[in-house]
């Protein structure tokens, strides 16, 4: 007996809600339609994330990382869901967990006491940077996502995320992981759409800190690096065409580049 | 308000001068550029005279450094480069050692002529300009072959060749904070001074030549703006340190779009020192004085938003005029004098710029009365409150001496105000309450929060900012991060 199926329609993953584009555009992929999102979108998911920035980072390190667990578990659980091989989805829970367990130990690895010549207790400690943007490269699209995203959240950053251009449904499939998972709304945001078009809308908005670039594409990376100097944004390029099949071997530098060291001085005695 | 808390009697103790003799410093007419290990004359023949701020009178003439020249110290840096990175570490360590004892020996001097060239009160460079930049000198110099324990177990290479450039309110200092970590990692370095203040970095030249640091690990090229926008333009080394303003960071961010340089920043400030009613009222003033009036302003991360919990507004402020009114501005040599002369006519103009501002803006102004020397750049310390957080002078790093009050009712307001920057180098505390001021430090956004002191410095301490104050730290194993490459 033949059944009529119902089409799935993909959308934004903005502030924990899923919406369409606020432009009305959308694409077509694999049968399924999904938004086309506009620099608007871009603007509303920095306000989203910045929102959701502080009370992210307030949380303790155990809980974050318990977070970031239980979205492990949602991602593999959805396995077969997503439209990339097991492996690649396999891959991608790994460095979720990999990351899950960085939350509580980036204190001990970057920060330290500084034994001042002076009567002060005095410690640097990492502090998250703030909202980063996540340029996605195009393949492998969940992996290479995962691998850009997951460090910034283990180090207490809020995301904005633009997937893949060439393959944006795994994406938008990890936002319905994630949005049955813990993640707090706003914590991270998975926008489809023109890359070129959305990632300058990132570089240029004036209230992100940070933006991770995967996109691999050697203009828009000195594009970003223009746009992001006129707020001093910190900008990371990830080598284009990476397998990531080494996604967690380069962890720490990735941490370090979303992390902000804080030093404190607190007086001894007097 | 002031005068009414003034119970004091008006009988002024004055100091008889105690001006710190400069007879023994031997100060060459002209200075060439450091280059190969020699000093030499700049291709194009260009010598601009440095001159005293207090003064006006010219020290010495000193080369400044042109586009061919710069190339020329590219290629001595880049071919001195493997061969000190090839010294076993711990050879390599012992000329940073050699640095830094040299720098203690000739302490005296080098304070003295901090002092004749940029204006600051040889209290300050002699206490704390000079035994910090040895204090650098000696940390970094123990890190050289224990790189890896400092960037977490981690194989490291050094970058290459480094372009340094540093600004005119620390010189040596900062040339210290520059030039010791990199030269401990393994790279040659590429200094460019100030162009108000390129003496003792040339001091620093000879102090090189003493302790036989081989030629072309350190060169260093005075000039202006031009030759450091040629050096951060040129584009044959792996990376650029620069401190200085947010807008020249901005540039030089925007110009290395697209580039492999590496880069790191560290720019203005207009940070918040934080006064809770439940401080030591007296000793905050203290901390407000050494905060803001510091080094004539002329420092990143002066506290130069002044927050005052409303509650002890009045009394903080009475306390805070009577204590600047007693300031000695005036003679840098004199070891009593306060607050020293504003750097250039430049800085001088700027500073004038954003007060007349402010008054403009409407917030009530206060500058102490002084006697000032006829000659040179002076600027008296000036308070302003019934500042509102939109005025520039809220906003803008003014870089002198002059505090901007706003005022707070609760902590989350204090909070709020204080992140209320597009700045955020520093902060200071001012409370006894222990879990007060970890909940309000952890709250800042700032890359140093100082409880009960400001403009506290150490080389075991990391420096450097949030947001567009700037990124990569100084001091500390985290200093040693943006002048090495992970290899794995």
């Amino acid at each position: 007996m033949s059944r009529l199926a119902v089409r799935k329609t993909y959308k934004l993953w903005i502030g924990g809600a899923f919406v369409r584009s606020e432009s009305g555009r959308y694409d077509e992929a694999d049968g399924f339609n999904f938004p086309r999102a506009s620099r608007k979108d871009v603007r509303d998911a920095v306000v989203a994330a910045r929102k959701a920035a502080g009370p992210w980072a307030a949380r303790t390190a155990y809980n974050r990382g318990q977070i970031l667990y239980r979205a492990a578990e949602a991602l593999e659980s959805r396995a077969e869901t997503i439209g990339v091989p097991r492996d690649e989805v396999d891959a991608s829970v790994d460095v979720l967990l990999h990351y899950a367990g960085w939350t509580d130990k980036l204190h001990a690895v970057l920060g330290g006491i500084n034994p001042v010549a002076a009567p002060f207790l005095s410690f640097s400690l990492p502090e998250p940077t703030g909202v980063v943007g996540v340029v996605a490269p195009d393949a492998p699209p969940l992996l290479g996502l995962i691998a850009e995203i997951a460090p910034a959240l283990a180090a207490a950053n809020v995301v904005v995320a633009i997937l893949s251009e060439a393959t944006p449904l795994p994406g938008l499939d990890l936002a319905e992981a994630l949005g049955v998972s813990d993640v707090p709304g706003g914590v991270v945001n998975l926008l489809s759409g023109r890359r070129a078009e959305l990632a300058k809308a990132l570089g240029a908005h004036r209230d992100l800190n940070a933006i991770a670039d995967a996109g691999g594409d050697p203009e828009l990376s000195a594009e970003l690096d223009r746009l992001a100097a006129e707020t001093i944004k910190r900008v990371r390029h990830g080598a284009a065409a990476r397998s990531y099949s080494d996604a967690t071997d380069d962890a720490l530098e990735r941490l370090e580049m979303v992390t902000e060291l804080k030093t404190a001085w607190h007086p001894v005695g007097a | 308000m002031s005068s009414s808390t003034d119970t004091r009697t008006s009988i002024v103790w004055d100091y008889a001068p105690a001006p710190e003799s400069a007879d023994h410093i031997r100060l060459s007419d002209r200075y060439g550029l450091f280059l190969d290990g020699e000093f030499k004359d700049p291709q194009d023949g260009r010598y601009e005279p440095t001159i005293n701020p207090a003064t006006e009178q010219p020290i010495a003439e000193v080369a400044w450094a042109g586009r061919q020249d710069i190339e020329a110290a590219v290629r001595s840096a880049r071919e001195a480069q493997p061969k000190w990175a090839a010294l076993k570490d711990l050879e390599r360590a012992k000329y940073l050692f050699r640095i830094a004892r040299l720098i203690q020996e000739r302490s005296r001097e080098l304070a003295v002529v901090e002092t004749l060239d940029g204006g600051k009160p040889l209290r300050e460079s002699r206490d704390v300009d000079i035994p910090l930049a040895a204090a650098h000198f000696f940390h970094y110099a123990g890190w050289a072959d224990k790189l890896r324990y400092g960037v977490n177990a981690r194989e490291v290479a050094p970058l290459g060749v480094v372009g340094q450039i540093v600004p005119w309110n620390f010189p040596l200092l900062m040339a210290a904070w520059k030039l010791a970590p990199a030269l401990a990692c393994g790279n040659t370095a590429i200094l460019k001074p100030a162009e108000t203040t390129p003496l003792t970095a040339l001091l620093l030249a000879e102090i090189a030549q003493e302790a036989e640091l081989p030629p072309g690990v350190i060169s260093i090229l005075p000039g202006n703006g031009e030759t450091g926008a040629a050096l951060v333009r040129q584009k044959k080394i792996n990376k650029i340190a620069f401190t200085g303003s947010t807008a020249v960071g901005r540039d030089i961010q925007a110009a290395l779009a697209g580039s492999e340089v590496r880069l790191t920043l560290e720019l203005g400030g207009k940070s918040a020192n934080i006064v809770f009613e439940d401080a030591a009222l007296d000793q905050a003033v203290e901390g407000i004085v050494n905060g803001i009036f510091f080094n004539q302003g002329h420092v990143c991360c002066a506290g130069s938003r002044l927050l005052i919990q409303e509650s002890v507004h009045d009394e903080v402020i009475g306390k805070l005029w009577q204590r600047m009114r007693r300031l000695r501005v005036g003679d840098p040599l004199d070891k009593n004098t306060d607050v020293g002369a504003i750097n250039s006519a430049e800085q001088l103009e700027r500073i004038e710029v954003l007060v007349a501002a402010g008054e403009e803006e409407g917030a009530t102004r206060r500058t102490i009365e002084c006697e000032m020397p006829d000659r040179g750049y002076w600027f008296a310390p000036t308070l302003f409150t019934d500042v509102s957080p939109a005025h520039r002078i809220a906003v803008e790093e003014i870089f002198g001496p002059v505090v901007s009050v706003l005022t707070f009712r609760t902590q989350a307001e204090a909070i709020e105000k204080a992140n209320n920057s597009r700045y955020g180098l520093a902060a200071g505390i001012w409370t006894d309450k222990g879990a007060k001021a970890f909940e309000v430090a952890s709250a800042l956004q700032a890359g140093v929060v100082w409880q009960n002191t400001y403009n506290h410095f150490d080389p075991t301490a990391a420096f450097g900012g949030y947001k567009e104050s700037g990124f990569g730290r100084e001091g500390g194993p985290a200093g040693l991060r943006p002048y090495v490459r992970i290899v794995s």
